[in-house]
């Protein structure tokens, strides 16, 4: 029995979307140095789509697989998708994380929101109407 | 390469205390309370690896009760004081902020029933001030509670300075000595030790056995009630092959401890060179008063757990004392004790070399560690703030 399933080892060990969008859309940093998980998502966004999305984390394994998980389960969908995406969906696209594991995936739901936040802020005509 | 740096955590067992186990096992399954020739035979056994550690940290044998381990000896060596203390008025505990959770939560379980508790400080070098033992001793105090060596950073506190001065002031002095029995000389008369804790599988014995040294007079409580095995202090059938194991374990470790020592030390000082090279890297804990075989370092803008994982893969067996290895949101307290704040805590390795490290593993571990920590960083938000100057360092 390993810590992690194969699938979190597999994108802790080789993450996709590594890095920075320098001209991105939106941008969300959440976590705090003191909990020990801090996530950075950077989304490039046009025609309301997530065109391009990377990543920049500071945390354990899990925290690393998650957003990497994450980046693969936006890019390519429109914004209406990615606002609904969840930490479970996140966790289950891994296969799974162990219990007190589960707040390292809340991280990257809540960066790509952050994210979001700052790309609606930046163009208030994009928010969605309620 | 397959290193594992992690003895602090546990050992190997031994050849020897494996075969010692194993015909204790197999031949003398009596149960050393019964009185035909099978039971007394074991007995004998059973005494004989007694007076073997006890000969070790120079005590009589009948001073050994033998444990299930280093947490059960804590427990019981401080409740023991407690009620000891609590029978003459006196109810107030001192220890330091650094100890194992088997000493901290003993402590909290005891400040609940009404006991007050003194933490000493341990400062940056994580090394308790004998001045300061001295000034927090007061009229109602009845125990003193300092470890022997820490089990994290390693460093190695002045145990018969602090128990000269205990036994003049008349207060119970006990020092949690499980990082330390096997591998640093200790000698509870010398020392001025009234109770001492250890646990086998720290020096290649088995887990799930320990001892507990308590000076002859000094009161003792039991934990587990019931049958007069060991003195009638810890009821229960006893698990002679273990205490076998690991008095065969004890003797071979602590026999080789001079040859151990000097063979670790310049390996520990070389790996400790090799990754202070790391830029925004520090040492945790006093560079010389420490364990032979310990090193722990923190390294600035990434998180220990993720180190571990990436050093699993290239076969380095290590530890980390960041909140996410620990399961809680907390850093080690051990870490917070010396006033590393949590963003560096987070970033810390422990590795532990055992007897049989070579300069080899030390060069490999050292060039792992760096290339790491390198990849870690290059897509931590944290380190891109430090090193853009949004942020500054703290290492
Ligand atoms: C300093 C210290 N005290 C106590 C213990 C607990 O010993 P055991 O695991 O045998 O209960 C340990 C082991 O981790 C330790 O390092
Ligand atoms: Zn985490």
């Amino acid at each position: 029995m390993a810590l992690y399933s194969e699938k979190v080892m597999e994108h802790f060990r080789h993450p996709r979307n590594v890095g920075v969008i320098e001209d991105a859309s939106g941008v969300g940093e959440v976590g705090n140095a003191k909990c020990g998980d801090i996530m950075k998502m950077y989304l490039k966004i046009e025609d309301d789509t997530v065109v391009d999305a990377k990543f920049e984390t500071f945390g354990c394994g899990s925290a690393i697989a998650s957003s990497s998980m994450a980046t693969e389960l936006i890019i390519g969908k429109p914004l209406s998708d990615v606002a609904k995406l969840t930490n479970k969906a996140v966790a289950e696209a891994l296969d799974g994380l162990p219990a007190y594991k589960m707040h390292c995936s809340v991280l990257a739901e809540e960066a790509i929101q952050s994210a979001l936040e700052d790309y609606y802020g930046k163009h208030p005509e994009k928010r969605p109407q309620a | 390469m397959k290193i594992y740096a992690d003895n602090a955590a546990t050992t190997k067992m031994s050849p020897a205390a494996i075969r010692a186990m194993m015909s204790c096992l197999e031949e003398t399954y009596g149960n050393p309370s019964s009185l035909y020739a099978l039971g007394q035979e074991a007995k004998e056994t059973l005494e004989k690896a007694r007076a073997a550690i006890a000969a070790v940290i120079n005590a009589e044998p009948q001073e050994i009760i033998i444990t299930s381990g280093g947490s059960e000896a804590d427990n019981q060596a401080l409740r023991s004081a407690a009620l000891a203390g609590k029978k003459k008025g006196k109810t107030h505990l001192i220890s330091t902020a650094f100890e194992h959770h088997a000493v901290l939560h003993t402590l909290k379980k005891l400040e609940d029933e009404g006991f007050a508790v003194t933490l000493l400080p341990v400062h940056e070098n994580g090394l308790v001030r004998l001045e300061e033992v001295a000034a927090a001793i007061r009229e109602d105090t009845c125990l003193v509670s300092v470890m022997t060596a820490n089990n994290e950073i390693g460093t190695v506190q002045p145990i018969g300075e602090i128990g000269a001065l205990c036994r003049e002031k008349g207060v119970t002095f006990h020092t949690d000595a499980v990082q330390a029995v096997g591998h640093l000389p200790l000698d509870v008369k010398a020392q001025q030790i009234d109770m001492l804790s250890a646990s086998a599988h720290k020096f290649h014995g088995p887990k799930g056995v320990g001892f507990l040294y308590v000076r002859k007079g000094v009161p003792l409580t039991n934990l587990i009630e019931g049958g007069a095995q060991e003195r009638g202090k810890r009821a229960g059938t006893e698990n002679v092959a273990a205490a076998v194991s690991m008095a065969a374990a004890l003797k071979e470790t602590a026999g080789s401890m001079a040859e151990t020592e000097a063979r670790l030390r310049p390996l520990r000082d070389r790996l400790i060179a090799g990754l202070g090279e790391i830029p925004h890297s520090a040492l945790n804990g006093d560079a010389v008063h420490r364990l032979p075989g310990n090193v722990n370092f923190c390294f600035e803008g990434i998180e220990g757990e993720s180190l571990l994982l990436l050093l699993d893969d290239r076969g380095i067996c290590a530890s980390s004392g960041s909140a996410c290895t620990s399961g809680s949101l907390d850093p080690s307290h051990v870490l917070l004790a010396i006033g590393r704040v949590h963003d560096v805590a987070h970033g810390s390795l422990r590795l532990t070399l055992g007897e049989d490290a070579t300069e080899e593993q030390v060069d490999y571990i050292i060039q792992n560690v760096k290339e790491v920590v390198e990849y870690l960083r290059s897509f931590s938000p944290i380190w891109r703030d430090l090193t853009s100057g949004k942020a500054a360092f703290i290492l």
